[in-house]
């Protein structure tokens, strides 16, 4: 039995029918193609996975596509805009924030909510707000200098 | 974030943002699970959940009829066909069990492949998992390395008749004479932990099958696809030139995926046999059960050394799990870890004996590091422990035995040269950015008030770039190609498979400097056999120094080769011209100059060329490294505890490296940021468990705790420049450094701290628990100055004094 789902995903909205037991994150890579959001442990604990939706940063590899029925989601892939990185995404680049790259997407996507929340944090409210999220390259600390950096550039830019 | 250094000439030295992260921050590179093939079909593993068991029967048919199932496969249908997994490294004489890819009718650690469904979609594949049924007898498992080598023990493989391995000895210099020399002799015990590589990416692998060639294309999460070529034909029985391996983007790797694993073959197998594109990716519970595991060896250590702190000799028993199969380089980790067991220091005798314990358990090979944390943190624990009992000051200890700088190429007492070193330079270095003595005097006042507090330091070297052939089984060159194009823009492709390092960024710098043109015209091209025909891959912190030098080596012979068409063209003799900042001109003559944009056109063009001159401008080399590097460098750590809860904050860390010349600063500080951030996680969480029965008890991020982004200090980084002579660069590698330097220099900064309650040793992780429970067990032994402080209630949370 399948189950139609719409999912309005970095501005277009998806429609697929996908079994009801389908995880977000399998509607986001297999059905809309959208490889960028990845799958580190399938449990919630790694943070891989982490993608907005209606503005708040969820770990997608344990919410279903069904209960993201009808929401906004917004993934690795829509956070440049019209060809312009997003300040967290420089942040990341300029500060050596990524080695391989497999947690970058989820790091980010939960930078982003915790700027959003807390524009001016501190290294440690970094460091709090990306608990969720696991890296085993970079030792986090160019990860909290690239979320300085994309703070202290959103701040300029207003 | 620390001042970058910058050079204004040249890329070499620079500290510039790397060219393959736009892909990466913007979500669009391409990791295995990435690939979709028309028609790929999904493999998933059924596993063992017994460490050890007979099996007498294996059900497949509900399985087979669930809809949407192409395929069941046990062993019995596809052991013949799909050879052994490999290993590279056995000991002289060592019993090894026969590795199949599915077990035979035996499994021996939880985890171990039993079957494989192939399916249309990962979700049935793995509905039908639980399709299948397995009757098991449970057999008498062997967990504990120790007991193994008992007389009465269970056997890991009854077959082997015996739970040992292979039994491997170093030994020079006379032992017996430096231990009757000994005014004393120092013993230590130390457990160094199992501990599981955890990459964020788990592994995964595409294999694609094309019957009109007869040839397979296999997509793996690797570190090492070259090898994965050279080793795969034995197991599948298709030859290494008909076989195309690519490493795409690789989501971290440590070591772990430097292995060729039986889910390569796997898959491989079942492509061909099914016609059909077949994706297996890995679950992290079989990434923590089914990917190799690091360290776990237990060493007895006796220090013969004179009262005054000269080292005499040192001899170590220790045992190595290395788990129930050899994977590929299993017994040669804890072979490394004899070889750098001296650490920095003069000896005049050491004997290691190792003897490798099979065990039902995953097999341990090379995790970050691969033998050498274990021998720098060996080494570091007993120079602290001998400054304890001879009551000299720890730096002291360290600085008398340390080689001169005018000593070296030193030759240790195991048999190793090491390059170029100075090492009192390094440790002075760290103890300044440490601010050392304000340090201590902070350490005193902080006891005097109560709190708990320690400082601790590591002085390190490391064995890298390795390494020369005679050392490797497979070789230990590198190679490397570059072309100037018709456009003049320029293609490097390296042997070496970067997988975080950043050398498409590092390579960049280093060509660009070298041909003088701007690194934007530089692609560098890396992980895939069918465009880089030959390499030795990442690992041992190789691939820049090796694989850069042979990148430097094709750019030699191109200028050369430039130089013949440059002379052809301005009709100038081939020594008089002079090549500069990417232009070609007569000596004397540099306005009437050709850039290499303009001869690599006309050297393809090829109308206009010397006499019998082949046409091009491609050259590619292998770089046969003389001897490995050995960077070394000084970290020291000041940790506080907290009395009620056991809990380890890290309150300064000072880390100072050298690696030689820099080519990347910022990417050297990832690297050792990152390195450090692994022993972290050793010393303070990190233990994979496995209970009496042989189960997995840490197979999920739940259970295995790994360090986040709270747990880490601002770190104060530093080095010291000493090149090397083994390379033109003087570049030593860097990949590793933290691991092996940081790992002792908690652990002896936890001890430290816990010195007034008179504890000598604890073995790591150092849980709150194991923390608390140590200054429980110790009570009696405090001294009364850390009780009693007027005005202070030490016993409620601690009193912070400003850091320096």
């Amino acid at each position: 039995m399948k189950t139609r789902v719409s999912i309005k995903v970095n501005g277009v909205t998806q429609e697929h029918e996908v079994e009801p037991r389908t995880l977000l994150v399998h509607f986001l890579r297999d059905h809309c193609k959208l490889t960028g959001t990845h799958v580190g442990c399938e449990t919630t604990l790694c943070g891989a996975c982490t993608i907005l939706m209606d503005g708040k940063a969820v770990k997608s590899c344990t919410v279903l596509a069904v209960q993201a029925d009808g929401a906004e989601v917004t993934t690795i892939e829509g956070i440049a805009r019209d060809g312009k990185l997003h300040p967290v995404q420089e942040g990341f680049w300029e500060c050596h924030g990524l080695q391989c790259g497999y947690c970058t997407p989820g790091m980010i996507i939960c930078s982003i909510e915790l700027l959003q929340r807390n524009p001016k944090p501190t290294r440690k409210e970094i460091a709090h707000g990306l608990e969720g999220n696991l890296c085993r390259c970079t030792g986090y600390s160019h990860i909290i200098d690239a979320v300085q950096h994309a703070a202290k550039k959103i701040a300029k830019a207003k | 974030m620390a001042a970058r250094k910058s050079k204004p000439n040249g890329y070499v030295g620079r500290s510039i943002k790397r060219v393959e992260d736009p892909r990466l921050i913007k979500g669009v590179a391409t990791y295995v699970d990435d690939l979709t093939l028309p028609g790929m079909l999904h493999m998933m593993v059924l596993r063992s959940p017994y460490a050890h068991a007979k099996i007498n029967d294996i059900k497949t048919g509900a399985a087979r009829e669930l809809a949407g199932v192409v395929g069941v496969f046990t062993g019995a249908d596809l052991n013949d066909k799909c050879g052994l997994v490999p290993c590279a490294a056995l000991a002289p004489d060592q019993k090894a069990p026969k590795h199949t890819c599915l077990a035979g009718d035996r499994v021996y650690f939880v985890g171990h492949p039993v079957a494989v469904v192939v399916a249309t979609d990962r979700y049935v594949a793995r509905d039908a998992l639980d399709l299948i049924e397995v009757d098991y007898d449970p057999l008498p498992v062997v967990v504990d390395p120790e007991k193994a080598i008992q007389a009465d023990s269970p056997l890991t493989h009854p077959d082997l008749g015996t739970n040992v391995a292979f039994k491997w000895t170093l030994a020079s210099g006379d032992l017996d004479r430096a231990f009757k020399e000994a005014d004393r002799v120092i013993k230590a015990r130390m457990v160094h932990q199992r501990l599981i590589p955890m990459a964020i990416e788990p592994r995964g692998c595409v294999a694609s099958w094309h019957a009109g060639e007869l040839s397979l294309t296999l997509w793996t999460s690797t570190q090492i696809p070259h090898l994965v070529r050279t080793l795969l034909p034995a197991m599948i029985g298709v030859p290494e030139n008909k076989i195309r391996v690519v490493a795409p983007e690789v989501g971290g790797g440590y070591g772990s995926k430097l292995n060729l694993y039986a889910e390569e073959a796997l898959v491989s197998h079942l492509a061909q046999r099914l016609n059909a594109p077949v994706k297996w990716i890995e679950s992290r519970r079989e990434n923590a059960s089914a990917t190799i595991h690091g360290r776990d060896q237990i060493g007895e250590y006796e220090v013969a050394v004179k009262k005054d702190g000269t080292l005499l000799g040192i001899r170590s028993h220790t045992i190595a799990d290395i788990g129930a199969y050899n994977q590929l380089l299993t017994p040669a980790i804890p072979t490394l870890t004899g070889s750098m067991l001296s650490g920095c220091y003069k000896f005049k005798a050491l004997r290691m004996d190792i003897t490798g314990v099979y065990t039902n358990k995953m097999s341990t090979d090379a995790y970050r590091g691969a033998g050498r944390p274990e021998a720098t943190y060996s080494i570091e624990r007993l120079m602290d422990t001998v400054a304890d009992e001879l009551g000299i000051d720890r730096v002291k200890l360290r600085q008398k035995n340390f080689p001169k700088p005018t000593e070296f190429p030193f030759n240790t007492v195991t048999g190793l040269t090491y390059d170029s070193g100075n090492y009192q330079g390094a440790l002075r270095k760290a103890q300044e950015l440490a601010q050392y003595d304000k340090l201590i005097k902070q350490r005193d006042t902080a006891r005097k008030h109560g709190r708990i507090f320690g400082v601790g330091l590591s002085t390190y070297v490391e064995i890298c770039a390795l390494g020369p052939s005679k050392m490797m089984s497979a070789g230990g060159w590198e190679w490397g190609c570059v072309r100037i194009e018709m456009s003049g823009k320029v293609t490097v492709i390296t042997g070496t498979t970067p997988h975080g390092q950043g050398q498409e960024t590092s390579f960049a710098q280093l060509a660009a400097d070298k041909l003088g043109v701007p690194m934007e015209d530089i692609v560098v091209m890396r992980g895939d056999t069918a465009v880089a025909h030959y390499g030795r891959d990442t690992y041992g912190s190789r691939a820049t120094v090796i694989g850069g030098t042979a990148i430097l080596m094709c750019i030699d012979k191109i200028i050369a080769k430039a130089k013949q068409l440059a002379a052809h063209q301005l009709k100038a003799k081939e020594k008089d011209v002079i090549f500069k900042d990417g232009r070609f001109f007569a000596k004397g003559k540099p306005k009437n100059a050709l850039t290499l944009q303009t001869l690599a056109a006309e050297s393809y063009v090829a109308k206009n060329i010397p006499k019998n001159w082949e046409p091009g401008l491609e050259a590619s080399s292998f770089f046969e490294p003389p001897n490995c590097t050995y960077p070394f460098g000084t970290h020291i750590v000041a940790v506080e505890i907290d009395r009620d809860t056991g809990v380890v904050e890290i309150v300064k860390y000072v880390a100072v490296d050298d690696c030689g010349p820099q080519i990347n600063p910022l990417l050297v500080e990832g690297q050792v940021q990152g390195g450090i951030a692994h022993s972290l996680g050793q010393c303070l969480f990190e233990q994979c468990v496995y209970d009496e029965n042989g189960q997995l008890l840490t197979g999920e991020f739940m259970d295995y705790a790994m360090p986040r982004a709270k747990d880490i200090p601002d770190y104060i980084l530093g080095h010291t420049v000493t090149p090397s002579p083994s390379n033109p660069m003087g570049i030593k590698g860097v990949g590793e450094a933290g691991t092996i330097g940081a790992t002792p220099a908690i652990a002896n900064a936890v001890i430290d701290a816990l010195a007034p309650f008179g504890v000598k040793h604890l073995d790591l992780p150092f849980t709150p628990e194991k923390v608390w429970r140590a200054m429980k067990d110790h009570q009696k032994q405090e001294p009364a100055t850390s009780t009693t402080v007027t005005g202070v209630d030490v016993r409620r949370g601690r009193v912070k004094l400003p850091v320096a």
